[in-house]
């Protein structure tokens, strides 16, 4: 069992990573016609994720209904709304799902009418938790504190239209601190990351990373 | 005065929801002057002549709808009066509903006839791999569009085979799907690359923009407004600066009250 879950999961690791690597290299017609057919198998090798998305979340759904933990009953609602959205998605207004997509259907609707303001009201109490929060703690405790509050409210300012209303060097100075020491910071993070994204990728080609392949037996 | 600072949180909020709501009755009006990055995306679709191509990638979902949407449709009013042809699609599964809305709906201002005019190609799972694959042919990764009509032959689509063949593209994003556009996409496929965000990715896009990788940004609801006022049509972004500026204000006093409230009260120690 260890070869077919471990020994072989690794072998195409270092093929497939060595062979993708060396083919961006490559800029020969067979060597485009592979990615071409890689890159297909991935993209439907990700739709197969999504439905283990899908099953992964109605497991712990189920689980927690099970099991009735703490707040067990939003869990029902998961189900209610997936059940009503899946059920409306295929029949597709009445021509079924392996019909083209037709317009203003039910499954539109709910869209629409429920996932929309849902979603744009969850994102919307951002602003009263970070109001809060900003009143609560955002103290100039030290000079690196004061520093980065003295910039986040010049930035706060010079990102909305009355910064300029107030001075004109606002809007200015807000853009020299996105430019320079932002730019800088961010680059220096970037950089960071790529080498640690590069350093990741060798050891799992070489086998030396092993995680990605999961525990037990 | 130490009281203030344990105020109860319901007040703090009372405060922003009256410094939304009062802007949005009274409809008082503010100057939005463009960027110069949004400038730049504007001059770049602007240059372009009729039938030209440019490819809008949706990649938002509704909880992004607020600063992404508006950006979506300042710039199709932008792609449509000019009579270039767009190519939209998106890697967000929920964010197909949003991007078929705006595309339709300002489509239809302009006339403008799906398949003939514009082409929106769906949702198609992969991310990076989808635009490696649009980079090598745009009819394998998009054999059918978001109606279920055939991609080849598509006359929204004609001289385009691939990535390469975009003479723009933009991608609306509210993660970091914005890094497989530029690594995978721009740089691979070497075509101009603007990115809208929302406003709190917007310090992520500037060692891209100064490394000349993007062409073109606008950032939150402020980039949209200022895209609007370049088109010359004010919508939902240019009406969402009064409170959004008040807002800001409101917070930057809070901080200034907390702030002098912590030192008065010699909390210092």
């Amino acid at each position: 069992m260890n070869f077919f879950k471990r020994t072989i999961p690794m072998i195409i690791a270092f093929v497939m990573g060595l062979l993708m690597a060396f083919q961006y290299y490559v800029p020969h017609e067979s060597s485009q016609n592979l990615l071409k057919v890689v890159t297909r198998w991935g993209m439907i090798i990700s739709g197969f994720a999504m439905f283990i998305g899908a099953y992964s979340l109605f497991h712990m759904h189920w689980n927690r209904i099970r099991q009735k933990v703490s707040g067990w009953g939003y869990s029902i609602f998961v189900f209610i709304g997936a059940g009503i959205t899946i059920i409306f998605g295929l029949l597709n207004g009445g021509e079924f799902f392996w019909n083209d997509k037709q317009a203003g259907t039910m499954f539109d609707w709910i869209f629409d009418n429920v996932q929309v303001p849902a979603g744009a009201t969850i994102f919307s109490i951002l602003a009263f938790f970070m109001a809060s929060a900003a009143y609560r703690t955002f103290r100039a405790r030290n000079k690196e504190a004061t520093i980065l509050l003295i910039a986040a409210i010049i930035v706060m300012l010079g990102r909305v239209p009355i910064g300029t209303m107030i001075s004109q060097y606002i809007p200015v100075v807000a853009d020299w601190i996105m430019s320079v020491p932002n730019l800088a910071a961010k680059r220096a993070i970037l950089i960071g990351v790529s080498i640690g994204v590069i350093a990741t990728s060798i050891k799992i080609i070489f086998g030396i990373e092993r995680a990605y392949l999961g525990g037990g037996d | 005065m130490e009281k203030l600072l344990k105020i109860d949180r319901r007040i703090i909020f009372i405060f922003v929801a009256l410094a939304v709501t009062i802007p949005l009755l009274f409809r008082f009006k503010m100057s939005v002057p463009p960027t110069r990055h949004v400038i730049s995306m504007y001059d770049k679709i602007d240059s372009l002549s009729k039938d030209s191509h440019v490819l809008i990638s949706f990649d938002y979902d509704p909880s992004s709808k607020e600063e992404l949407q508006p950006m979506a449709r300042a710039l199709l009013h932008h792609c449509f009066k000019k009579d270039i042809k767009v190519i939209g699609m998106t890697l967000y599964p929920a964010g197909t509903g949003l991007a078929d809305k705006a595309i339709t709906e300002i489509g239809d201002e302009y006339g403008k006839r799906s398949g003939i005019d514009y082409v929106f190609l769906g949702f198609k799972a992969g991310s990076s791999l989808v635009i490696l694959n649009m980079g090598e042919d745009i009819y394998t990764a998009f054999q059918k569009d978001f109606y279920g009509k055939k991609t080849a032959g598509m006359k929204a689509l004609k001289g385009v085979s691939s990535l390469r063949d975009i003479d723009y593209a933009v991608n609306l994003t509210a993660g970091g799907i914005y890094e497989a556009w530029i690594v995978y996409g721009r740089e691979k496929y070497n075509f101009d690359l603007g990115v809208g965000c929302t406003a709190v990715m917007g310090p992520e896009m500037y060692p891209f923009i100064q490394a000349k990788q993007l062409m073109g940004f606008l950032g939150g609801l402020k980039g949209a407004a200022e895209y609007e006022t370049l088109v010359g049509h004010k919508d939902r972004a240019a009406a969402g600066m009064a409170p959004q500026s008040v807002v800001h204000v409101l917070v930057v006093c809070f901080i200034l009250f907390g702030n002098f409230i912590y030192f008065t009260t010699g909390r210092k120690k």
